[in-house]
């Protein structure tokens, strides 16, 4: 196997987070690998959304650390995480809802502090490869047309797809997605599987939350399994099918 | 006579709209309900007037009112980095109350409430504007220079990370953007136009007293922002316009003037009511008041 496929991108070493007396994440230690599609699933209330809000520093884990690249990134304040190439949506809609589409992705281009007079004045005008890029994220998710709407009038799964768009449109080296399917039509869901097996091919790196096993078995490479804030299960998605533990995290006994 | 009534209100529209304009940055674009902006507005005119008397020229005394606010503005974005909503409105409230308090109380320099009467009208490249009619020819040229500035800025792409803070922080922020940064420069720009504003006012009335900075002079301008509507410019000059034209019939009927001060009040409260009844996002606005 080449060397880069199986290079660690993202590490996590002995994560907790309480609540109260709640332990929404327990001692977690996993890794996320460079190129490959890595899945975290689970019973609600499993403490999956509490990970990816520890790795992106949304929350102040209590103990543990996150090595991105190599890089200690646990005390980082959440712009800086993103800086750094973690790229992210929630499990919802987060969209600014009073800005047109083409705004919404506007932003999410790189942050430059360097021209700020510049930018305050207005006198850099969009350049023509974010036009570009622009067209072109559009025209993956088939929704060329919307670029001028207010994000508020578009429907729940075409807002989820659009966020997908704005997460992946900046170059990124990892894809942190949560559920990005839940509450969507087949037909949406069909179409961001696509979307995101077309990223796999291109080498990118994802790590998603999903509740929909069978949309989850068909793309990951590596299934992390979590129940109760502790993770009880690895392996590939043909291995986590047969695992006795999470059929009965997920069925009960 | 009545031309000169007319030139009065024009150039309290030009004062108002500036000092609307520059709220609608922290709180129309920005989402910072910001209820300390009348203190912005008092900084502006005790400095420029307090310069004026000793000396300085009007050109220097206007830029210094809105540098000093600007700086006023940087002072109060570092306590409430964190703050949100209706705790970020009481804050700001306060900054107004302690600024308020300060203009009473350090009377060496404010000369508490007996006001600074006196300050000459400016004058500028060798012209005087004395006249209320070139006073307004001054007014109008400012306005519109703090008009096109604003315009600029909001619309930049700074503008838009404002406007992406105000519908969602959090996403702004794993964007990538460095958002308490954004809303202290957004509160500095807002608080330097209404230094600007207060500088102005100053020059026209020629005589402040701490009463005219209270927290109650700043409901008209609240109410040009929302009936305007959030981060609309020409919503702002509309609504300005009505605001400071409405209550004027008070004036011609014979009521004393211990009512019609309350009476302004009511029709201001009624406005406020009527608008996020029927019409929430205001005339020209986009984005409804939550």
């Amino acid at each position: 196997m080449e060397k880069w496929r199986s290079s660690k991108m993202l590490k996590i070493q002995n994560l907790s987070k309480h609540f109260g007396g709640i332990k929404a994440v327990s001692n977690c230690s996993f890794e996320v690998r460079k190129g490959k599609i890595t899945a975290l699933i689970g019973p609600n209330g499993s403490g999956k959304s509490t990970v990816f809000n520890l790795i992106s520093g949304v929350l102040k884990a209590d103990s543990g650390k996150v090595l991105f690249e190599g890089k200690e990134i646990i005390s980082m304040p959440i712009d800086k995480i993103s800086n750094l190439g973690i790229s992210r949506i929630f499990q919802k809609s987060r969209l600014f809802n009073n800005l047109t589409i083409k705004e919404n992705l506007l932003l999410a281009f790189g942050n430059e502090d360097e021209k700020f007079w510049k930018n305050l004045f207005g006198l850099n005008k969009i350049t023509k490869e974010k036009e570009e890029k622009i067209k072109e994220m559009l025209k993956l998710i088939k929704m060329q047309e919307f670029e001028g709407k207010y994000a508020r009038s578009l429907s729940y799964g075409q807002k989820r797809l659009v966020e997908i768009v704005r997460a992946i449109i900046n170059p990124y080296k990892l894809l942190m997605l949560d559920e990005p399917v839940a509450g969507v039509t087949p037909l949406l869901r069909k179409e961001l599987s696509e979307i995101l097996l077309k990223l796999k091919g291109q080498g990118e790196t994802i790590f998603i939350i999903e509740h929909d096993m069978n949309f989850i078995l068909n793309l990951a490479d590596e299934v992390i399994v979590m129940d109760e804030g502790k993770i009880i299960a690895r392996g590939t998605p043909s291995q986590i099918k047969s695992n006795k533990k999470v059929l009965e995290a997920y069925l009960g006994n | 006579m009545i031309e000169q009534y007319f030139v009065h209100l024009l150039i309290l529209i030009g004062i108002y709209l500036i000092l609307a304009m520059s709220l609608q940055i922290s709180i129309g674009f920005t989402g910072m309900l910001n209820l300390g902006h009348i203190a912005f507005f008092a900084i502006g005119a005790y400095t420029s007037a307090l310069l004026i008397l000793n000396g300085f020229p009007f050109w220097f005394a206007f830029l210094s009112a809105g540098i000093l606010a600007m700086i006023f503005g940087y002072v109060l974005s570092l306590p409430i980095k964190k703050l949100k909503g209706d705790y970020l409105a009481l804050a700001t409230m306060g900054f107004s109350f302690v600024i308020y308090a300060i203009l009473l109380n350090w009377t060496k320099l404010t000369r508490g409430p007996l006001g600074i009467p006196g300050i000459p009208k400016p004058s500028l490249l060798g012209i005087n504007f004395s006249s209320n009619f070139s006073f307004l020819v001054l007014t109008l040229i400012i306005c519109a220079i703090c008009y096109f500035l604003i315009k600029r800025v909001t619309y930049s792409s700074f503008g838009k990370v404002l406007e992406s803070i105000r519908d969602d922080e959090l996403a702004s922020k794993t964007l990538g953007k460095n958002t308490s940064k954004a809303k202290s420069l957004s509160l500095m720009i807002s608080a330097f136009f209404a230094g600007l504003a207060g500088s102005l006012y100053a020059h026209y009335i020629t005589y402040i007293d701490p009463s005219s900075f209270t927290i109650m002079a700043l409901v008209p301008v609240l109410c040009i922002v929302i009936m305007g509507g959030l981060a609309s410019l020409r919503g702002t000059l509309i609504a300005t316009m009505i605001i400071v034209l409405l209550p004027e019939p008070l004036r011609f009927m014979s009521f004393p003037s211990s009512v019609v001060g309350p009476m302004r009040q009511i029709i201001y409260a009624l406005i406020l009511l009527l608008i996020l009844l029927y019409k929430p996002k205001g005339i020209y606005g986009k984005v409804e008041i939550e």
